[in-house]
């Protein structure tokens, strides 16, 4: 490879690139543009998705849980497992967004407001998800602890309700964390903004931000301290959705590893969905020069080492049992591998172990397409997991004459298919109406770059 | 300028953020006091000039931290042990390890909720007004341009004085800010 093209694949910004030409760039694509085709076409079949989520939240409220597949012994089916998996990739976003600003890495800038948005709504459809798999939904509120009429206090000791907390503080915090990281580009649009509508929208939300010294010392004092607390909030977080099993005595979930084991896959999957979001809108939003190849190959060897990470927990899962030499884990492994959720199990493995080690080869991690099948396989693969951990464990527990199988329903798959709608209308709408990239902050990075003498 | 009313303050507009800090040099050294920098993005060396304390609001957040942990965990301690005493196979009441995580999230949630309040309130948003978006040219300070306001309050402002010493550093325009 010549020293040029090697080059190619450093630079986080391409020559050319100027704070005001990016600046501009990026808001029009808010202010001006007109909605290009492909946003109505996305918008609409997101939207389709997102009244069949409705249309199955209805009909779940109207019959109850009875529509899905779930019964005895698997009483915790795909609303679990969607739930994991949702607020794993949740997860993937708040790590590009917060560990990678508090390790001052300079590929971030670009790529972090993406990874925000994901987020926020990531962790949306992860909040529906437990609310739903409640038998009495209606009941939900019990889980929150204030001193009530009824005398009660929730079970403070159980990892459902450390779980609960979790995901509280966490939609909190990631939704605050978030709109702090736009104020000062919401002040851009409201100054650039040319329709009166659009000034009062972007007014209201810059909270009157005007850029003094003053307000950026502030900012960055705040800004750095919720990230440095945004790092150690999205690890416990995952960390208690493992608790959650590993807290149980079912064979399969009896696991010590489980919380670290949860934690790199939510990051893998995380750092897929990252990577299906910014391939193609690099090309949509035309941000070729924001968001460079280095970009791409980052973000791919990111998904490389968390790949051998959970590959690593993968073996570990198969030789803990045997290890320990516990009769009912061995019946549950050996069922992966051979039984009913053998093919579920078996893709799990290729899609998030071996599949990911393309990466390892430069060529494939600067291929776009080849890329991005990687991570959408990554994506379905981390899904499969969270299914086959929920499921495959519990339809072979410690009593055998309890042993059944799990088959979804229509329902189940309404209700996945759904939540991705719910998903997808949400980022459709961050995209036209708030700037991809964090404007302010990659005007820092110009700058800095100048100054370096770099261009 | 005498017979109109007093203006807000007089702003220099920079196109470059070099010149910018040599004029709040001079003007610091002159001896001007109520000065403020509204800039596109956060510029290294400002703060240093205008010798300004450092932001208060980490005190803030670990105190909301202390807070949020002790109170965390006297609400599982209250729930569990005076609340709703369970004896569940005659564990101790006040089961203290499982307390944790509980007391750490509840603890970040009061964190986060400080920094932000705490950021809120330092740049004393959500603001509607105020005279600096009045000032010719203060649409760009979003974009590329670097502005130095010094304020009528200050005891020595002039503007004719002003303008000779900010026009050394070759400032794109200046003007005056309505009040």
């Amino acid at each position: 490879m010549t020293a040029a093209a090697f080059d190619e694949t450093r630079r986080v910004l391409e020559p050319g690139v100027t704070e005001t030409s990016m600046t501009d760039h990026v808001s029009d694509l808010v202010l001006e543009r007109k909605t290009p085709l492909w946003w109505w076409i996305g918008f609409g079949l997101s939207l389709c998705l997102l009244l069949l989520f409705v249309v199955s939240l209805a009909w779940l409220f109207i019959r109850g849980v009875g529509i899905w597949g779930v019964g005895w012994p698997v009483a915790w089916g795909f609303a679990i497992g969607n739930y994991v998996w949702w607020v794993g990739m949740a997860s993937g976003g708040t790590i590009i967004s917060a560990l990678f600003f508090l390790t001052r890495s300079e590929w971030r800038s670009a790529t972090n407001r993406i990874a925000e948005s994901m987020t926020v709504f990531c962790v949306a459809c992860a909040g529906i998800m437990p609310v739903i798999h409640l038998g009495r939904w209606w009941y939900s509120y019990w889980l929150f602890h204030y001193p009530n009429t009824m005398g009660t206090w929730p079970q403070f000791r159980s990892p459902l309700h450390w779980d609960f907390v979790a995901i509280l503080v966490y939609v909190i915090a990631s939704v605050l964390f978030w709109y702090i990281g736009l104020i000062p580009d919401m002040a851009t649009l409201r100054d650039r903004a040319t329709r009166r509508w659009q000034r009062v929208l972007y007014g209201i939300l810059a909270l009157g931000w005007q850029g003094s010294s003053l307000h950026w010392r502030e900012y960055r004092s705040a800004y750095l301290v919720l990230a440095g607390l945004m790092a150690p909030l999205v690890i416990s977080v995952h960390s208690i959705v493992g608790l959650d099993f590993a807290g149980g005595l079912v064979p399969g979930w009896h696991e010590t590893q489980f919380p670290p084991y949860f934690v790199f896959g939510a990051v893998l999957s995380g750092f897929a969905v990252v990577l299906m979001l910014v391939i193609p809108l690099r090309r949509a939003l035309d941000l070729g020069g924001v968001i460079t190849p280095r970009h791409l190959d980052v973000l791919a060897r990111l998904m490389l080492t968390t790949s051998l990470l959970i590959g690593y927990s993968y073996g570990l899962e198969i030789f803990m049992p045997f290890y320990r030499g516990e009769h009912a884990e061995i019946t549950v492994v050996l069922s992966y591998l051979t039984g009913h959720y053998a093919p579920w199990y078996w893709a799990k493995i290729v899609l998030n172990a071996v599949i990911p080690q393309l990466l390892w080869f430069r060529a494939v991690r600067l291929n776009q397409p080849v890329l991005f099948t990687i991570a959408a396989g990554v994506v379905v693969g981390m899904w499969i997991e969270r299914y086959v951990i929920v499921v495959a464990s519990l339809h072979r527990n410690h009593s055998e004459s309890s042993w059944a199988v799990f088959t979804p329903t229509f329902w189940d798959w309404a209700t996945l298919a759904g939540s991705a709608g719910l998903f997808l209308t949400g980022f459709f709408l961050l995209l036209r109406f708030i700037p991809m990239v964090s404007m302010f902050e990659m005007r820092e990075l110009v700058r800095k770059q100048k100054r370096e003498g770099g261009r | 300028m005498s017979d109109t009313p007093r203006p807000y303050g007089l702003v220099a507009e920079f196109d470059r953020p070099e010149p910018m800090l040599a004029a709040l040099q001079r003007l610091r050294a002159a001896g001007f006091r109520r000065i403020e920098v509204y800039s596109p993005e956060q510029v290294d060396g400002v703060d240093e000039i205008l010798e300004r304390r450092p932001s208060r609001t980490p005190l803030v957040v670990f105190a909301a931290g202390v807070v949020g942990a002790v109170g965390g965990f006297f609400l599982q301690w209250y729930g569990s042990v005076i609340g709703y005493p369970l004896n569940v196979g005659g564990r101790p009441l006040n089961s203290w390890p499982a307390f944790g995580t509980t007391t750490i999230e509840l603890a970040i949630l009061c964190m986060v909720l400080a920094g932000a309040a705490a950021l809120l309130r330092a740049c004393r948003m959500p603001l509607l007004y105020h005279p600096i978006f009045d000032a010719p040219g203060i649409e760009r300070a979003s974009r590329d341009r670097f502005l130095v306001c010094v304020e009528a309050g200050d005891p020595r402002f002039d503007p004719d004085r002003l303008s000779r010493l900010l026009h050394v550093h070759d400032p794109v325009r200046i003007c005056e800010v309505p009040a």
